[in-house]
């Protein structure tokens, strides 16, 4: 058996009197997009930053491609990437300086190759030497994501990452995702909050509500397996009474 | 294991910045030039004035260089670090596999570069205009510049730090350490001028053993090879408990989600 790309344990993050993430399990595979799903303030977000290495989990485990990572950070983070829309890339460095900056971070071999090809793939070439901080949103999120593939991660991790996009240029990122996941050997963990484009995308979904997962399946047939005529209604439903349904 | 590829890349991020930005080159000449220039005139005017005979230049000037070389390394390593609080990216560095030892690694060798141009223009303008020579100084003039190199390095490491814990409007508890520093570190003056207490605490200050040991050359021309030995011992004392400060630090910042969340400046 294919062992997971993430592979997340009873994960739990405390604040003091509050609980973020509350005991969460769950499973990303090779060629798999989950969608992880919920309401502002669920604690998405706090998961993906625990997966990243930058929140300590109160309690749990994650294992990246068979990596720990309270044991090999570094290793665990080498094969994992990520965009968010609330991390953009330094303005003041040009496309290619910053694609170069993380590539070294990242250790990326045949790093001018690597950026060349990913230059093209983000149709970014005629941006190379433009400061990131001028690009509209939509380049900048393009710049994002080819970093992000920078290492052809095991593991990519999206937060939202076509929040701030029109629809054409977020339906070629999602084609862009989908062909990631669809070739390599890695696995995509995506949180956003248009039900479409979940439906769309996501092999699975995730829904979590106040650090728990209430939910899980497939997107296209969830809903219905819950009296509901769409992702978007179940959303709705989940996040105004969340204790009317339970994990199946 | 450290990868010295990852830690050269805080460097060359340095290197990207300063080719595209003026208001970046600038400063490392001017204010170092500036200086110069008016300790340059200051030392001129006490020679002709005080009728000692005795030459203002190599002590006082020579202070200023000193001590001008150590500020420079300082903020070479917390300048290098700000372009990360300024930019917001704590995010996508931190989530990297760059570890601590290495990004820390980075911040010293911007900072080698920082400060080598600094000292590179101050040596220039102090030697050609004002002709202060060096060989005043002898072989102890390396032994010097390593003592305030390290120091500036722990310094800086110290500050970063700060900055890390209390958020990004703390840069500014950060430019003036060294100006806070200055009167116990005995740049101008001997440490015999200062108050006991002021004493004790200047004898903590690797710097203060240099500027000391300065004086003495040019005055007897006989250095204190034993008390730069302490300067180093207490450099290295700085630079360990600065870098466990840093390491504290950050990991108090993953633990509590203070680097997620920088901008928000949330004392937790």
């Amino acid at each position: 058996m294919i062992p997971a790309v993430l592979s997340v344990r009873e994960l739990r993050k405390r604040y003091r009197d509050t609980v973020a993430v509350d005991g969460v399990s769950f499973e990303v595979n090779r060629n798999e997009i989950v969608g992880l799903l919920g309401p502002n303030g669920a604690g998405k977000t706090t998961t993906i930053n625990m997966i990243l290495g930058v929140l300590e989990p109160t309690s749990g485990a994650i294992v990246v491609d068979g990596l720990d990572l309270a044991k090999k950070r570094s290793q665990v983070l080498a094969r994992t990437n990520f965009a968010a829309v609330y991390a953009p890339l330094p303005g003041n460095l040009t496309v290619l300086q910053n694609l170069r900056f993380f590539g070294l971070i990242y250790g990326v071999k045949n790093l001018p190759a690597r950026i060349e090809v990913l230059l093209e793939q983000f149709d970014l070439l005629s941006f190379r030497d433009t400061k990131c901080g001028v690009l509209s949103s939509g380049e900048q999120t393009r710049v994002s994501l080819a970093k992000a593939l920078l290492n052809n991660p095991r593991l990519l991790l999206l937060d939202e990452p076509t929040a701030s996009l029109d629809p054409s240029v977020a339906r070629e990122i999602r084609v862009k995702i989908r062909d990631f996941a669809a070739q390599g050997e890695g696995g995509v963990l995506w949180t956003s909050h248009n039900m479409y484009e979940v439906a769309d995308v996501c092999h699975r979904v995730l829904f979590l509500s106040k650090g728990k997962i209430l939910l899980e399946g497939d997107p296209r047939t969830l809903p219905a397996e819950h009296g509901k005529e769409t992702l978007e209604d179940l959303f709705v439903a989940l996040a105004r009474e969340p204790l009317a349904l339970e994990r199946v | 294991m450290v990868s010295f590829r990852r830690t050269l890349a805080i460097p060359l991020r340095q290197f990207y910045l300063m080719q595209g930005s003026p208001a970046r080159v600038l400063p490392m000449f001017a204010w170092v030039a500036i200086d110069m220039i008016t300790w340059g005139f200051i030392t001129k005017y006490l020679n002709a004035v005080s009728g000692s005979g005795f030459n203002f230049v190599p002590s006082l000037l020579g202070a200023v260089l000193l001590w001008d070389f150590f500020v420079r390394v300082m903020q070479g390593v917390t300048t290098a670090f700000f372009e990360d609080v300024w930019s917001r990216n704590f995010l996508n560095i931190f989530a990297t596999p760059l570890s601590i030892p290495e990004y820390v690694g980075g911040l010293m060798l911007s900072s080698i570069a920082s400060g080598v141009i600094g000292l590179s223009v101050m040596l220039v303008l102090a030697t050609a205009v004002f002709g202060l020579s060096f060989f005043v100084y002898g072989i102890l003039l390396i032994p010097y510049l390593l003592v305030l190199f390290v120091f500036g390095i722990a310094l800086g490491v110290i500050g970063c730090g700060i900055v890390l814990r209390l958020g990004p409007a703390s840069e500014w508890l950060i430019w003036p350490i060294p100006a806070l520093i200055s009167p116990l570190a005995g740049v101008f003056y001997p440490l015999s001028t200062l108050p006991a207490w002021m004493r004790g605490l200047a004898r903590l200050l690797p710097p203060s053993y240099v500027f000391e040991s300065m004086r003495g050359i040019v005055l007897k021309r006989a250095g204190s090879p034993v008390s730069l030995l302490w300067a180093a011992a207490l450099d290295i004392a700085f630079l360990l408990l600065a870098s466990w400060f840093f390491s504290y630090i950050y990991h108090h910042a993953v633990r509590t989600g203070l680097i997620a969340r920088y901008s928000a400046e949330s004392l937790s």
